[in-house]
């Protein structure tokens, strides 16, 4: 049949047009009551007291008093006086609280839950709870919190240091030709699916607690739901809702508004939604952790790397969630697709005063790869190579070893992905002619250049974190010979059900309609891992193959079926099975590839079974009379293995190309004492279709032994490489170097003709 | 939904004349509701001060475009999308058209009307710049009668503005240029749709031969009302194109506005940019550009 490598229509897409799938949102209970969170208006600071108060009599406001006693209030105190868990969102090390209980250190941290059956009526409540606080000083970016300008988390504002040292550069400064040394910054940025974060809680002491949300990770709230009741697993059911969309910012946020839910239905005995609005999703949820990298990099006079140390700092904001990790990302993709033989990365994630950073697609490391090939422009420069041939004479092969001492074995080439690259683009041609048109005595006011980044992404969890997860994968027949796949892996709108279902037809040589997902539900389906880390097809896809493989051969042990089979006879034959023994499932547990050895300690070893590789090159102009730059054009070349859709694979890579291009150049948090200001979509400026480039996609093939039919993971890859294309274009267009993203066009003129 | 919706009030009368005597009874309290598009999203965020609403949409006193040797007369609720669509304004004002097609998006331009993007005054509006750039007038209505002053007496202040609260802005005319000028818009906003300028900039120009003989320039966010920038004009007229005229009008314009740091962009960015676009303005009034 070999429906992999067929762009196979969405299995949810009729569904999703049409307006039947159902959002949390669409969804309604008898009685149900409306929730919404009162959040704390400053950075850092003790409660001193809360009040419930009433409009002023005169105001032109309300016309109406609030009926305080018919609003269910739940504050930290509940915790403890229901006699439920614990009051952290359980994740690496527990410090975030559901409900700010004293103090808080973020603004916008929640501290009262109200719930009312009118939700017009619950604003009006919300805007009338005063919170009293004592205010503490706060910090507000990664380099206060690093010159401990105030302790406001721990001992000295670290969540999480990693070391990589490989070699040992101290030894290499005295012998190098160049010693290159750089500084760069990336902003936060805000994940801006198109659904807001929203729940549904049912919970009460004899049926426990059932939530519905839109999540990426359903197995992350179960567990956070049974720390936060104290009660069993088994009384805690998650249930993922048709959802639009996460980038990582429904990894761990779906923990505290399923949490907050659940509370309120506790204590009201009812069912409980809460669904954010837009504004209210920026300012409290999390974003992309902000960074800053600083390198030294040691080259030869014929521009070999010799050594690179690298210290890149993350800012988590007020809590850790999930730093440690995004942190581990940055920190082993900072040195990127080459070969040096003498390595030193330091990281670091500290707090800050602003609500917590969090998943984003890339983790991390788009953060350390614009630093990265950013500076790797400016060391080709002083080495006087152009930036093609520098990473030319670095860029990694097989046998070779990474950063981390991974020995490369898979099949990489670098330079002819490089050549593939230049030649769709017409780097070359463009590069002279931008050169000669830029250089006229009338240059235009419209600047041209173009520019490209080199880089990889691993797959999956991070070393032994795939060991770790166990991850299981189900497969189910019905007696009609259907198929339904069990796993937690959510369809998130980047077509998991899709690919799924393709993999597991392949497997069994049947047809694409067999087979179905099951919806993610913690009471039916295996937990397969989260739905995060370009996991999904690469690790997940492997173990669904392995589960229907596995059906199949249960009903050849039987004798039910022979090797040589027809649609029809497999379908009668899951018939047959049932009837006979009741029902027909397999399950398949995650198995590492063999030789893959990490030291978690010492941070070396084998990061990933398998890296997707890449050459993104971005064409760009700059109005002078604006400072504003535009891409015009890019060309995005990679291999990630087997393509298993290439329509979904192409809007994978297309999605993260305009995310990415927001980050780059239109999309900056404008912070005030730690909280967002610009949280309209009015005043943040994502960009619109009208911004974005034709996105020209290609893949060069290269099956991976361990993935499904060859698949490698594709899903964060995309998000790397633009920023720094496009500066390094902008600076081929400008002859200005710059260093931070976003790059606004306020800063743009700062630059380049000074404070006016 | 952040506002308590219950609390508010939105009556539809059938007629201009009933329209006005809810205006005129009392003083107001009903403030008129036209697309809508600006209302609601102070709605929406729970920050719409005012409770009660005329919805003024369906009076047809108000629709319409009309054309005569002298004038092009809009009503007040014409949308961005007819503006786009009529012909006459696309040869005589294409300024006015310019900015319609780069207001907001296609829904945005469907139901937002340029009476309402006037009398919402918000310095950073799009058509402003190019209806004080064509000498637009506005006529008001009210149950005592109909007055028609020129735009520019319009905005007296931020958000502050020359209309009775018993008045409806009725229509908004343009005078027919009787000569062929050069137009010159241009909308600052970072991203190409959906935006809200940073700088706006509305420039048209008459030349004789290698003089500047009429010139009206105005500009969008640089100031805390649309402003025409008369001096910088007077700096223009009657001159030839030069580093000086050039230097002149530079100084003029920098005197005139007065741009501040603020959410969205610098008062440097928006100074720079201005004197920028009034480069490229008058440069491409030369004859030999
Ligand atoms: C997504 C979005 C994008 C936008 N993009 C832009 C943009 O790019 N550029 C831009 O300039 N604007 C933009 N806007 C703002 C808005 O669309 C415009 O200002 C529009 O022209 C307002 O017209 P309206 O008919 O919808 O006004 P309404 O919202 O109905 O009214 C606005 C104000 O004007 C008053 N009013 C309206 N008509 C009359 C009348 N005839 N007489 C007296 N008072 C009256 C009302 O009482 C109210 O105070 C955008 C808005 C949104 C929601």
């Amino acid at each position: 049949m070999n429906l992999v490598g067929k762009p196979i229509p969405r299995k949810e897409g009729r569904k999703k047009v049409t307006g039947q799938a159902l959002y949390v949102d669409d969804l309604s209970f008898p009685g149900m009551l409306h929730g919404v969170t009162v959040r704390s208006s400053v950075p850092r600071g003790r409660i001193k007291n809360i009040s419930f108060d009433q409009p002023p009599a005169t105001a032109g406001g309300s016309d109406r008093n609030i009926p305080w006693n018919e609003f269910t209030i739940v504050t930290a105190k509940d915790i403890r006086d229901l006699k439920l868990g614990e009051n952290y969102v359980a994740l690496i090390l527990n410090d975030q609280p559901y409900l700010a209980d004293e103090v808080v250190n973020h603004p916008e941290e929640a501290i009262v839950l109200l719930a009312h059956p009118d939700k017009y009526l619950l604003e009006e409540a919300r805007r009338h709870v005063s919170i009293e606080y004592e205010e503490l000083p706060a910090i507000f970016s990664l380099h206060d919190s690093l010159a401990q300008k105030e302790i406001i988390w721990g001992d000295d504002n670290v969540f999480k240091k990693f070391l990589v040292d490989k070699g040992n550069v101290d030894d290499v400064w005295a012998k190098a030709d160049f010693i290159v040394e750089g500084e760069y910054e990336t902003g936060a940025q805000e994940q801006l699916y198109i659904e807001n974060n929203g729940a549904i809680a049912l919970a009460n002491p004899n049926d426990g607690v059932t939530v519905w949300g839109s999540m990426q990770c359903p197995y992350y709230v179960h567990k956070a739901l049974i720390k936060l009741f104290g009660l069993p697993e088994e009384k805690i059911r998650v249930i993922q809702t048709e959802t639009g969309g996460g980038f990582g910012g429904k990894e761990e946020y779906p923990s505290m508004i399923a949490g907050h839910a659940a509370l309120l239905a506790w204590k009201s005995g009812l069912p409980v939604k809460m669904i954010y609005d837009r504004a209210e999703d920026m300012v409290a949820t999390t974003k992309r952790h902000p960074s800053r990298t600083l390198h030294k990099t040691a080259v030869n006079k014929d521009g070999k790397l010799l050594a690179m140390e690298i210290d890149f700092v993350i800012d988590g904001g007020a809590y850790c969630t999930l730093s440690p990790v995004v942190l581990s990302r940055g920190t082993i993709h900072a040195a990127g697709p080459y070969f040096c033989p003498d390595v030193r990365i330091k990281s670091t994630a500290v707090a800050t005063n602003l609500p917590p950073h969090g998943a984003f697609r890339g983790f991390g490391a788009p953060q350390s790869i614009f630093a990265l090939e950013r500076h790797l422009d400016k060391v080709a420069k002083t080495v006087g190579l152009t930036p093609e041939e520098f990473r030319r004479r670095n860029f990694i092969h097989e046998g070779e070893t990474t950063a981390t001492n991974q020995t490369i074995r898979e099949k990489v080439d670098m330079d002819g992905l490089l050549n593939r690259a230049f030649e769709l683009s017409d780097y070359h041609a463009k590069r002279e002619r931008f050169a000669r048109e830029n250089g006229s005595d009338r240059p235009s006011r419209i600047r041209k250049g173009i520019g490209f980044a080199s880089f990889m992404h691993g797959a999956g969890f991070t070393g032994s974190g795939e060991v770790y997860l166990q991850s299981v994968v189900g497969a189910e027949a019905t007696p009609e010979g259907l198929i339904r796949i069990l796993a937690a892996s959510t369809e998130i709108g980047q077509g998991t059900n899709t690919i799924f279902a393709q993999i597991a037809a392949d497997a069994l040589g049947l047809g694409y309609d067999l087979f179905e997902v099951a919806q993610p539900d913690t009471a039916q389906v295996p937990n397969s891992g989260p739905t995060v880390a370009s996991r999904t097809c690469m690790i997940v896809g492997k173990l669904v193959e392995s589960a229907v493989v596995g059906l199949k051969q249960t009903l050849l042990g039987s004798g039910l079926l022979k090797d040589q089979y027809t649609q029809a006879e497999f379908q009668r034959a899951c018939g047959d099975y049932i009837e006979k023994f009741g029902r027909l499932q397999s399950f398949s547990k995650y198995q590492p590839p063999p030789n893959i050895l990490w030291d978690d300690e010492k941070y070396q070893g084998d990061a990933y079974g398998a890296f997707a590789w890449a050459v993104y090159v971005a064409e760009v102009s700059v109005d002078l009379l604006t400072y504003e730059a535009h891409v015009d054009d890019f060309v995005a070349v990679q291999e990630v293995g087997r393509v298993i859709n290439p329509v979904l694979a192409a809007g994978q890579i297309e999605g993260g190309i305009a995310q990415a291009i927001g980050m780059t150049l239109y999309e900056n948090v404008v912070w005030e004492n730690g909280r967002m200001k610009n949280g309209q979509m009015t005043n943040y400026i994502m960009p619109t279709a009208a911004d974005i480039p034709p996105i020209r996609v290609y893949f060069e093939e290269n099956p991976y032994a361990y993935g499904p039919d060859g698949a490698k993971g594709i899903g964060e890859l995309p998000m790397d490489g633009p920023a720094p294309a496009i500066l390094n274009a902008i600076e081929n267009a400008t002859g200005e170097s710059f260093n931070q993203i976003p790059l606004m066009p306020e800063k743009m003129m700062e630059d380049l003709v000074g404070q006016g | 939904m952040r506002a308590y919706v219950p609390s508010y009030q939105l009556i539809s009368p059938a007629t201009l004349g009933e329209a006005l005597d809810v205006l005129a009874r009392a003083a107001g309290a009903w403030q008129p509701f036209a697309g809508g598009t600006d209302l609601m999203v102070l709605l929406e965020a729970g920050k719409l001060p005012h409770k009660n609403y005329l919805n003024i949409w369906n009076l047809p006193e108000l629709h319409g475009i009309e054309v005569t040797d002298a004038h092009v007369t809009l009503g007040a609720l014409t949308t961005y999308t007819e503006v786009q669509d009529h012909e006459t304004l696309r040869e005589q004002f294409p300024m006015l058209c310019q900015a319609a097609s780069e207001t907001g998006g296609l829904a945005i331009q469907n139901r937002g009307t340029i009476g309402g993007n006037i009398v919402n005054a918000s310095p950073a509006a799009d058509s402003p710049p190019a209806l004080l750039a064509y000498d637009a007038e506005l006529e008001f209505v009210s149950a005592k009668g109909s007055r028609t002053i020129p735009y520019y007496s319009f905005h007296t202040g931020y958000k502050q503005m020359n209309i009775r609260p018993d008045e409806l802005l009725r229509s908004i005319r343009l005078p027919r240029p009787a000569t062929e000028s050069q137009h010159y818009y241009r909308k600052v906003g970072t991203r190409k749709a959906q935006a809200i300028s940073k700088v706006c900039f509305a420039g048209v120009a008459r030349m004789d031969a290698d003089r500047i003989a009429d010139v009206r320039i105005a500009l969008g966010s640089v100031a805390p009302v649309p402003l025409r920038c008369v001096q910088t004009e007077a700096a223009l007229r009657n001159r030839r194109i030069n580093a000086e005229t050039l230097a002149i009008a530079k100084a003029a314009l920098t005197a005139e506005i007065a741009p501040i740091d603020d959410l969205r962009s610098t008062r440097n960015y928006r100074l720079k940019v201005s004197l920028n676009l009034l480069e490229d303005f008058v440069l491409r009034l030369a004859p030999t550009f």
